[in-house]
């Protein structure tokens, strides 16, 4: 460090004088030099061992054949070797024996979380709690089963899936087509009394024999809903839709027609089975 | 010349009353009443001169357009700051967004970011290459009152912005916010900034240009550049402000980086270094340390900054190659960076005493060092493997305003102090005291910042990454949100201390300008011309 020993003035200036600022003509720092040519050259090496250049079509693969995406690749083959085991005794375990093995417990709900938030929570939302026309799963109140073998039913063959030859399927007329308006109107009395809302009482009298004509093959006698056909249960404070007036009438009215994609051959058999595990433990399992 | 003036300002004030009237949202209807009332004024003002005999050409450096940019960028600062102050705290207490879609965190925060970066440093940038260039050049500003054109268009454009913003106009592309008008109007300013600071160099009577003028020349030319191609736009109708981006996809996202990168590397690096190269010298009294360092310094970092962009966007959808070549050039520029920051130190080699006297030097030195700071800390959180841990997280808050505060607002400070007594005849400040607790009340307010950010940023980072032993993630979002409250509350108050600097500044500043406790017999003192 031989420059720390020189006066200022050893240096010249390069002459020039702008507004009173001069500069020396010192050296550049040799330490500062010598850094920038390391890491040109470390720049230079790292170019070379990995993707760097692009060329024509594509770019140089770099010596070490590295690659973002088979480093993911090469990850998640890691973490399934390591769950190998694990995920053959899930396939092996009958879904009623899940539960008492605390180990496949937790790999089956882990696992069901981590699918369920990928593919389900779209619709049914991240917590499960569904949205207007997508069912909340985690209270007991189930179209077509809550016990494991008809969630895992729904989820293999999805709803109204139609690609999908053991799908759920059933369709509610259109009452429009086939009652006049007041009817309806009636019926839409009728369906709020049974939820208990407000109602027109006379109007919904006239409902309820419209009711027992035209809709208790599906909903029940007391509108107490069929799983058999998905038909919901009316008799109870929960609505998969709305309990607005407008909306009873639009769905006596239209019809709806909620659909749920097959989820077999999309996920793997174990990821199946983990999610109907995860979503029977969510609260309503039966 | 008045009558061709008159009749682009009607026409400009009647197309702006048509758009407002036929606008198809709020923030393009704001807009064209805003702009209806500006060039009505301007256009009654024209009409009021007519047949008043011309002035004679004035002579001399062009101050008055200076003053009135140090106004303005005191002014802004403290609005940036107060809107960031205000959004840290709505992140620890989500209710302080009023419920108010105006008010939310997701419109106030681009007008937090545009409002210091583009208000507070384009002023500061803006004031200070005019007062610069004259001075190093010994020449007039160009073009006459092309330079009021620039500062009130300057700061039409941020209205604009700012408003739109809180009305919910946006292209949802990150500093480059604005949507297309207003894009279209900022390339025309600029244009005109870019013909003022050229011509008063083409003019200029010494026969060399100042390394100050060539970091501004590169941060004017590279952001006309970049803002041209990052807004390459369609808008949805001549009268709305929504508009379509031409490129889509990984291109979209590159070309944004690209520019997004860049307008920290020019317009918060060279332009500031262009400061940095003035006023360090000027107040140090001291000749810059070597020539020769900053012409290898600036040369290899105008080249490899505009390379460091796809940095940004480590492990994503862009090819491997580009985020290979990204992070190789971010660290080549390590040292280019550093360049700068050793030219500045060394040149209070020799001067170091006045460090214990002189608190605008002090903050010129604590600015560089967060300059250096962060210059290492963001070539090292372009390692892709530091990256996978940091990006997403508060760490890049932190490391943004570790420079923004320290070195962008530090040196900013120094050199509204250097300006006020200058371009207002005063002897002096007004109080170096409050100049002096500005200087601390700014650093523990960044160490704040920076400390927790960096708490936060790590643990968040590591949070998301922890998995089980059969490979499933341990946490939830909401599990890192929560963790990070404490935080986020020390992050807050880091901002209220740096705040409280910048209103002591204000008031020194503006006590400095209207002459209070002047020593009146010493007023001659003016800057040699």
């Amino acid at each position: 460090m031989k420059k720390q020993k020189l006066t200022d003035e050893d240096y010249p200036t390069t002459g020039h004088v702008w507004d009173g600022i001069r500069e020396y003509d010192k050296p550049m720092p040799r330490w500062w030099l010598i850094t920038l040519y390391l890491t040109i050259i470390w720049g230079i090496g790292y170019t070379i061992a990995y993707p760097a250049w692009p060329l024509i079509s594509g770019a140089t693969p770099g010596l070490l054949g590295y690659s973002t995406r088979g480093e993911v690749a090469e990850e998640i083959s890691a973490v399934n070797a390591l769950n190998a085991d694990i995920e053959a005794k899930l396939l092996a375990t009958p879904m009623e024996d899940v539960a008492a093995d605390p180990d496949l417990a937790r790999f089956a709900s882990a696992g069901g979380s981590a699918v369920f938030r990928t593919y389900c929570a779209q619709c049914h939302g991240s917590g499960a709690q569904g949205f207007k026309g997508y069912p909340n799963l985690q209270d007991d109140d189930w179209l077509w089963g809550g016990d494991l073998t008809a969630l895992e039913t729904t989820i293999r063959h999805g709803i109204r899936f139609e690609t999908d030859d053991d799908t759920r399927y059933s369709e509610m007329p259109k009452f429009g087509e086939i009652l006049e308006h007041e009817e309806i109107e009636h019926l839409t009395d009728y369906v709020l009394s049974l939820g208990s809302k407000d109602h027109d009482t006379i109007s919904a009298e006239h409902g309820a024999a419209l009711f027992a004509e035209n809709c208790t093959d599906c909903h029940g006698e007391n509108g107490e809903g069929d799983r058999e056909q998905g038909a919901p249960k009316l008799a109870d404070a929960l609505w998969l839709f709305s309990s607005d007036r407008e909306e009873v009438t639009k769905t006596i009215t239209f019809s709806r027609f909620g659909v749920m994609p097959a989820w077999q051959g999309r996920i793997s058999e174990a990821q199946i089975k983990q999610v109907t595990f995860y979503v029977h433990q969510l609260g309503g399992g039966e | 010349m008045n009558i061709i003036k008159l009749a682009a300002l009607g026409m400009i004030a009647l197309f702006a009353a048509f758009a407002a009237n036929f606008g198809n949202d709020l923030a393009y209807t704001v807009h064209g009443i805003i702009i209806t009332l500006v060039a009505g004024f301007l256009f009654l003002r024209t009409v009021t001169q007519i047949g008043e005999p011309a002035l004679p050409a004035p002579t001399g450096y062009q101050d008055d357009v200076i003053r009135a940019g140090v106004i303005a960028t005191a002014f802004w600062g403290v609005v940036g700051f107060l809107a960031g102050t205000y959004i840290a705290f709505q992140l620890a207490f989500p209710a302080l967004n009023l419920g108010l879609e105006y008010t939310s965190f997701g419109r106030l925060r681009p007008l937090h970011t545009s409002a210091v970066i583009f208000a507070f440093g384009g002023n500061a940038l803006i004031a200070t290459s005019f007062y610069i260039v004259q001075r190093t050049s010994a020449a007039r500003l160009w073009g006459g009152n092309l330079g009021w054109f620039v500062f009130w268009g300057y700061n039409l454009f941020i209205v604009l912005a700012a408003t739109g913003y809180v009305l919910g106009a946006t292209q949802s592309k990150e500093y480059a916010e604005p949507e297309w008008y207003i894009d279209i109007w900022l390339t025309v300013v600029w244009v005109a900034y870019l013909l003022v600071f050229l011509g008063t160099i083409i003019k200029r009577k010494e026969p060399h240009i100042y390394v100050a003028n060539w970091f501004f020349l590169a941060f004017i030319v590279t952001v006309a550049m970049l803002h041209l191609i990052n807004n390459l736009s369609l808008p949805v109708s001549i009268f709305g402000s929504k508009s379509v981006q031409l490129f889509s996809g990984v291109q979209d996202a590159l070309t944004q980086w690209w520019y997004g990168h860049n307008a920290v590397g020019f317009f918060l690096t060279a332009g500031f270094l262009g400061m940095m190269y003035y006023f360090v010298p000027k107040q140090a009294e001291r000749p810059v340390y070597s020539y020769k360092l900053s012409i290898i310094h600036f040369w290899s970092l105008i080249f490899l900054y505009i390379w460091a962009g796809p940095h940004h966007l480590h492990y994503t959808a862009l090819p491997d190659w580009a985020q290979t070549l990204g992070m190789v050039f971010s660290i080549i520029l390590w040292m280019p960076s550093w360049g700068g920051m050793i030219n500045g130190l060394m040149t209070l080699s020799g001067a170091w005493d006045k460090l214990r006297t002189d608190p605008l030097l002090r903050m010129m030195v604590i600015s560089l060092a967060f300059y250096g700071m962060s210059t290492f800390e963001g070539p090292m959180m372009s390692i892709k493997v530091v990256n996978s841990l940091s990006h997403y997280t508060d760490w890049t808050i932190g490391h943004v305003h570790s420079g923004a505060l320290g070195w962008n607002g530090m040196i900013t400070f120094s050199a509204l102090y250097f300006l006020v007594p200058r371009l207002w005849n005063r002897e002096r400040l007004y109080s170096l005291t409050l100049v002096n607790w500005h200087f601390w009340l700014a650093t523990i307010g960044i160490v704040f910042y920076a400390a927790s950010m960096w708490v936060t940023g790590i643990m968040e980072g590591l949070m998301w990454r922890e998995v089980d032993a059969q490979g499933f993630l341990v946490n939830s979002f909401a599990d890192t949100v929560s963790a990070k409250f404490p935080m986020y509350v020390v992050r807050g108050l880091g901002g209220v201390l740096y705040l409280t600097g910048a209103l002591i500044m204000v008031w020194n500043l503006w006590q400095t300008a209207r002459g209070a406790g002047e020593n009146k017999h010493a007023a001659v003192a003016v800057p040699a011309e």
